[in-house]
């Protein structure tokens, strides 16, 4: 079974979408209450790597996609949690699972405001200390 | 006073958020190709010893209040010079909200070298002139 | 001792009472825990790049780091190419042997930066000159193909912006061939010089299951046995039509790092010279005009690791988003488990060992644990990384 059908049978019942852009693009989406779960799967058990996280600003809501890469074959399978409340976005830590994905949630948090829970160590990373709170540079809300 | 110290100028080198290119071109300047050291130059290691101030960079919210102090500790008189695109104008930085003033907002600039990053002779040349024009009288 | 003075990595800038990059807490000798603060380079790219039409951002993302220019730029123009259908599909041949010869190119500048760095913190400052020495000639052929020594310009969607002349192919080559009896020395240098070795051996290990963990790329990586290689994973430019090896090595430290890298330059050159015999007349520019709406992810293999780009569009000429992870946001974080342990005249060759950004070592303090006072700058951190190379000189070769 290669690493396709192994992904679809672990998360069998999670996945929402699933959407095969080209040989080595997937992108599959799960609620933001079995991210947690799912990362585990992805990166403890069938051992891929995780590359980045990206968030961003959709008109109905928040979105965060994170990439992970199957080194062996060259896929990389981006899994997307789409977050409906603005106002106060919150989605599980994946960093008590690896400590790599510690600096792109703080980056996350700073940039568009998405609480991320469980995280050890959330404070700002790039942005200087007397940079305004509330005030989030990839969000739209601010803009003319 | 200014005079006196274009016997031999003591350049002292602060980044206020580059990219690195500006940097690695002012660092070269120390390799045995260009040699700044043969014109009497030398980078050194501590502000309270500089005669002149390299800036490089975009001008960094982070960076700048650190550029600030230096320039503060640096003994008077002491020349500035803007060394890059970024650190003339900010480059193609300036809309970004992380970036502030211009650096000849911020600081006296004596010297502008423009480039992307300018070639270590265009930074040598720039020191150069700034020399000549000193000893000549301002 | 309450020693206030900051001063940070290179003997450069020294810095009064500001926010340190790297805080190490020290118990005596030992390296007890490490904060990493950055953001002092943050200029609001993915911000800036909504703004910009997809012609322009390749010109910012350029900007991102001075020495790795030409990895962000490709990695971009590969994630808008993957919403084409793909590089192979969209970029004519002749396109993609001069952007694998830049790619190469830029990692043997990149990794002689690093060894002059290197051989600077350890004390071997003859090292230093000479490597710099020798990136003139990369430099300048840099020049002779796109007309600047950094900032190349070279990357579009679709292609390339400059052709490399014909004629120009000897001298290129010439030049290639000159490299390689220096690359040896170094070679030679670090692998028979019982100080380097006893300098460098089991000096900051990255363990492999650290390197998983902390999903650390490039050859901070392979140095410690993890076995990738976006050019072999997932290639791009003409890397999978050519003969070349992944170095890897098992121990994880500072002596494997540095032995990674040498190694790569001497490959890197072996694809270069492949390239300018292989590569055919033809276009250089598919000239793409619109790009449809959708997501685009690529990735190139940078001197550093593996560089990230995912572009969304929707259709119109500007990304709606731009998401960029440079290699060196993932290896730096692992310094927290690579310095650790260690001792502070390690600290230096330690933390410079994972190749940061030159701007990003800036700032070095270290704070000892039980009281909290700032007892060491990083230019005291160098002196002492540079003194034990000297002790281990003396016990091996003086006496």
């Amino acid at each position: 079974m290669n690493i396709r059908e192994r992904i679809k049978e672990r998360l069998e019942g999670k996945i929402l979408d699933w959407r095969e852009f080209s040989t080595r693009r997937i992108y599959f989406s799960v609620e933001k209450e079995h991210l947690f779960e799912t990362v585990k799967i992805l990166f403890k058990e069938l051992e891929l790597r995780f590359v980045t996280a990206s968030g961003l600003e959709a008109p109905s809501g928040l979105e965060i996609i994170y990439h992970f890469s199957f080194d062996r074959s060259g896929e990389i399978y981006s899994l997307r949690v789409f977050l409906e409340d603005k106002k106060n976005p919150r989605v599980d830590s994946i960093t008590p699972i690896f400590p790599g994905a510690e600096w792109i949630e703080r980056e996350i948090w700073e940039m568009l405001g998405i609480d991320f829970t469980g995280h050890p160590n959330l404070k700002r990373l790039l942005l200087a200390e007397d940079w305004p709170e509330g005030k989030f540079p990839l969000r739209r809300e601010d803009e003319p | 006073m200014l005079k006196a110290l274009t016997k031999s100028i003591w350049v002292f080198h602060v980044s206020a958020g580059s990219c690195n290119n500006c940097d690695i071109e002012i660092l070269d300047c120390l390799t045995p190709r260009f040699d700044l050291e043969r014109f009497g130059i030398q980078l050194i290691g501590s502000v309270r010893h500089a005669d002149a101030l390299l800036i490089t960079g975009a001008m960094n919210k982070k960076s700048v209040p650190r550029m600030k102090k230096i320039y503060a500790q640096a003994p008077k008189p002491c020349v500035v010079v803007a060394v890059g695109q970024c650190a003339l104008s900010r480059h193609m930085f300036r809309y970004s909200y992380n970036v502030e003033e211009p650096l000849d907002k911020i600081l006296p600039v004596d010297l502008y070298v423009p480039g992307c990053p300018p070639k270590p002779e265009a930074i040598i040349d720039g020191i150069v002139k700034l020399v000549k024009k000193l000893r000549s009288g301002k | 001792m309450s020693h206030r003075v900051i001063v940070p990595i290179g003997p450069y800038h020294p810095l009064q009472e500001e926010p340190e990059f790297f805080q190490l807490y020290v118990e005596g000798e030992k390296v007890v825990d490490i904060d990493i603060i950055i953001g002092y380079n943050h200029r609001g790219i993915e911000k800036l790049s909504e703004s910009k039409h997809f012609d322009q951002v390749a010109f910012l993302v350029e900007r991102i780091c001075g020495i790795c220019s030409s990895s962000h730029p490709y990695a971009y123009v590969l994630a808008v190419e993957d919403i084409l259908g793909g590089e192979v599909s969209v970029v004519p041949e002749r396109a993609l042997y001069i952007r694998t010869i830049i790619d190469e190119l830029q990692r043997i500048h990149s990794h002689l930066l690093w060894l002059g760095l290197a051989g600077h913190f350890i004390g071997y400052n003859t090292v230093w000159m000479w490597a710099w020495k020798y990136r003139e000639p990369v430099l300048d052929m840099f020049e002779m193909i796109t007309g600047n020594r950094n900032n190349y310009a070279m990357f579009k969607v679709g292609g390339v912006r400059r052709d490399i002349k014909d004629g120009d192919i000897p001298a290129l080559k010439k030049m290639l061939d000159d490299l390689v009896p220096a690359i040896n020395l170094f070679q030679g240098a670090v692998i028979d010089d019982p100080v380097i070795g006893s300098r460098l051996k089991g000096v900051g290990v990255l363990t492999r299951e650290q390197a998983i963990d902390w999903c650390v790329i490039g050859p901070t990586a392979r140095a410690s046995g993890i076995n990738i290689d976006i050019r072999r994973d997932e290639p791009y430019g003409v890397c999978d039509r050519l003969h070349w090896s992944v170095i890897v090595e098992k121990d994880g430290d500072i002596f494997a790092k540095t032995l990674v890298r040498i190694l790569e330059m001497l490959d890197s050159i072996n694809i270069i010279r492949q390239c300018l015999n292989k590569i055919p007349k033809g276009p250089i520019d598919a000239g793409i005009k619109d790009i449809p709406p959708g997501e685009g992810i690529g990735r190139v293999e940078a001197p550093r690791g593996e560089c990230f780009h995912y572009i969304k569009s929707d259709g119109t000429n500007r990304p709606v988003r731009h998401k960029i992870r440079a290699p060196s946001f993932m290896n730096v974080a692992s310094d927290k488990v690579a310095a650790v342990g260690g001792t502070i005249s390690d600290a230096a060759i330690t933390l410079a060992a994972v190749d940061p950004c030159y701007c990003c070592t800036e700032r070095l303090a270290v704070i000892r644990r039980s009281d909290n006072q700032k007892v060491m700058n990083g230019w005291d951190l160098i002196k002492l990384c540079q003194e034990k190379t000297d002790k281990i000189k003396e016990e091996l070769l003086g006496g």
